[in-house]
This record gives C-alpha cells, sequence and structure tokens, in this order.
C-alpha cells in the first residue's frame, strides 16, 4: 500500500493532467492555462471575501449576545426583587446558554481566521506564480523550438498546476468550514431572536409575559403610591390654606 | 528533490529527510488506515516541522513540480477519504 505522500502526489497529478488535457493543441496550452490561473486567482480572492463575510456575520452576533448578557442580569434581579426567584433562575439559565455560546463564537471566530491567512498566503504565492508563468510563456514561444517548448510547457505547466491544485483545496476546505458555521450561526440567531426578554408587551414566551406582568404591576404600585402622595401632600396644602 | 505541504509551499529536501519523510509517511497511512484521527494529526503535524526546520524554502515564483505531496497536517480523516476518493477533495476548475 502506498504511503500518503505518493497517494496525494497522485492525486495532485492526475488534477493537473485532467486539467491540462482539456487544452488539445500543445501550442495553446499555455494560453489556455495561463486563463485559468487566471481564474483560480480570482477565485481564491472570492473565496477570501466569503470567510470575511462569514466572520462578520459571527462577530455581529457576538456583539448581539453580549448586549443580551446585561439585560438577563436585569431581568433576573427585577424578578427576584418581585418575590419570583422561578423567574429570575429562567433569565439566569439563559444567560449561561448565551455565554455558551458566546465561547463557541469565539473559537469559530478564530478558526476562519485561520482560513483567511491560509487563503491569503495561498493568493500570494499563486499570484508570484502567475507572474513568473506569465514572462516565461513568452520566453519559450519566442526561443524554443516546437519540440523543445513542448517539454518546457509541460514543466512550468506542472509546477504551477501544482500551486493551482493546493489553491482548489484551500478555497474547497475554507468553503466547507463555512458551511459548517452557517447551521450553527443560524442556531444562535433563533437563540438571540427567542431569547430575548427585552420586549415585555410582545409576550412570546411565558417568561416574557410574566416578567411583564410583575413589571407592569410594580408600576402601578409605584404610581398608585405617587398618587396617594400627590393627594395626601394635596390636602395638607389645602388644609394649609383653608387655615390661614 | 523538492517536498510540497499543501496550503504552504514548497521545500528542498536532501535525502536524509526524505529518508525520514518516508518513515513517517508509513506511521501516517497506518493512522489513517486504522482511523486513528489524533494519530494521523500527530504524525502529519511531525512531518511538517520536520520539513519546515530543515528544508530550504523556495522562492514563490518557482515553477519547479514537486517530488513529494504532503497533504495538510490539519486534515481530517473524513477529508482524507474524500482527497483519495474519485469524488475528490480538490474541485475541478470549469473548462
Amino acid at each position: 500500500m502506498a504511503g500518503l505522500m505518493s497517494r496525494t502526489s497522485n492525486v495532485v497529478k492526475a488534477w493537473i493532467s485532467k486539467l491540462l488535457d482539456r487544452a488539445e493543441d500543445p501550442s495553446v496550452t499555455l494560453d489556455y492555462s495561463y486563463e485559468k490561473q487566471l481564474e483560480m486567482l480570482q477565485d481564491v480572492k472570492r473565496g477570501v471575501a466569503d470567510v470575511v463575510t462569514a466572520k462578520k456575520r459571527l462577530e455581529l452576533q457576538t456583539q448581539k449576545l453580549e448586549q443580551e448578557l446585561p439585560k438577563l442580569d436585569d431581568q433576573a434581579r427585577k424578578a427576584l426583587a418581585a418575590g419570583r426567584e422561578d423567574l429570575a433562575r429562567a433569565a439566569l439559565e439563559r444567560k449561561a446558554v448565551a455565554q455558551q455560546q458566546l465561547q463557541g463564537l469565539d473559537q469559530q471566530i478564530a478558526g476562519l481566521e485561520s482560513q483567511q491567512e491560509k487563503l491569503m498566503a495561498n493568493e500570494k504565492r499563486l499570484s508570484a506564480k502567475v507572474e513568473a508563468f506569465r514572462s516565461q510563456k513568452e520566453v519559450i514561444k519566442a526561443q524554443y523550438s516546437a519540440a523543445e517548448a513542448q517539454v518546457k510547457i509541460g514543466e512550468a505547466a506542472t509546477g504551477i498546476g501544482e500551486e493551482m491544485a493546493d489553491t482548489g483545496l484551500a478555497i474547497q476546505r475554507a468553503q466547507d468550514k463555512t458551511e459548517q458555521m452557517q447551521a450553527r450561526a443560524s442556531a444562535v440567531d433563533e437563540l438571540v431572536e427567542s431569547g430575548t426578554l427585552e420586549d415585555f408587551t410582545s409576550g412570546e414566551t411565558s417568561l416574557d409575559r410574566e416578567l411583564a406582568q410583575i413589571s407592569a404591576q410594580s408600576q402601578v404600585d409605584e404610581e398608585l403610591a405617587k398618587l396617594k402622595g400627590e393627594l395626601a401632600a394635596g390636602g395638607a396644602q389645602k388644609e394649609l390654606e383653608e387655615t390661614s | 528533490m523538492i517536498v510540497r505541504l499543501m496550503g504552504e509551499g514548497q521545500f528542498r529536501a536532501s535525502d536524509d529527510l526524505l529518508a525520514q519523510l518516508n518513515g513517517l509517511d508509513e506511521q501516517a497511512q497506518a493512522a489513517a488506515d486504522a482511523g486513528n484521527e489524533p494519530e494521523l494529526d500527530r504524525v502529519l503535524d511531525q512531518m511538517w516541522q520536520l520539513v519546515r526546520a530543515e528544508g530550504e524554502r523556495l522562492a514563490d515564483e518557482d515553477l519547479s513540480a514537486s517530488d513529494v505531496v504532503i497533504p495538510p497536517s490539519d486534515l481530517t480523516l473524513e477529508e482524507t477519504k474524500r482527497l483519495f476518493s474519485d469524488e475528490g477533495l480538490i474541485p475541478d476548475l470549469p473548462a
């Protein structure tokens, strides 16, 4: 059984020959290969942009979740002040879930960061090779006989084909990782949306409703007390006026 | 001999370095066959470290083909299988 190195070499060689076989006439291999190199450069640039977009989405979610934490703390405090330990517990449980998600997001953002770096390094190498290939292409065309040129073309095309296969693999892996994150990102979106306790009146969950009632109740109590105070003060004022 | 670390670039390797790599390569293949991912990661990582430390990096604009290609050190078992399958892990370019 062949080792991993020779099997990988074979995969890369097969990929290159499949690519070059498409150019039937050896004289157009150079131009065809160059065209494909430029396409691959575009692909890797797009790949970098996709990773950056995915990263931004996760960063936005991180911000949202971080904003949730003090709100949940506040809800827990209010619920406890109202003697509703069960609601306080529910708010704190939601906070713990949000904190777990935040940790996961940090790791994913770091993962995407490293994918981005890898792709950018790939782009830099491929870009340098494409430029070298472009000038060599002209030299080969101008200076060599048909037979010699064919050998030279084969060498240069193989050398750069390898870099293209390498870049293609990096793009594919980055894409796979980004896709895996989409599902998770959607789940976090849901959590952020359903977990928000900010809107007392929407009544999306029983926790929301109960907290809203408590809040409304305490507001009524406060206002009632205020009114009573005003009335008492008003009455006292009136008495003062009458006695004067 | 020229060695490519897939995703990192090419290095010129001595015969001695190549011999060491071949030894590790057998371990890597055995780990992949046994479905032992931590061991696969460990051996691939060791191969990468060795090439980085003892190989001589080729310039980016060098167009030489490699004699040996080492897969990414963080390749999962699943990806390894796909890399060697008919489906392949390296996407085809549009014609």
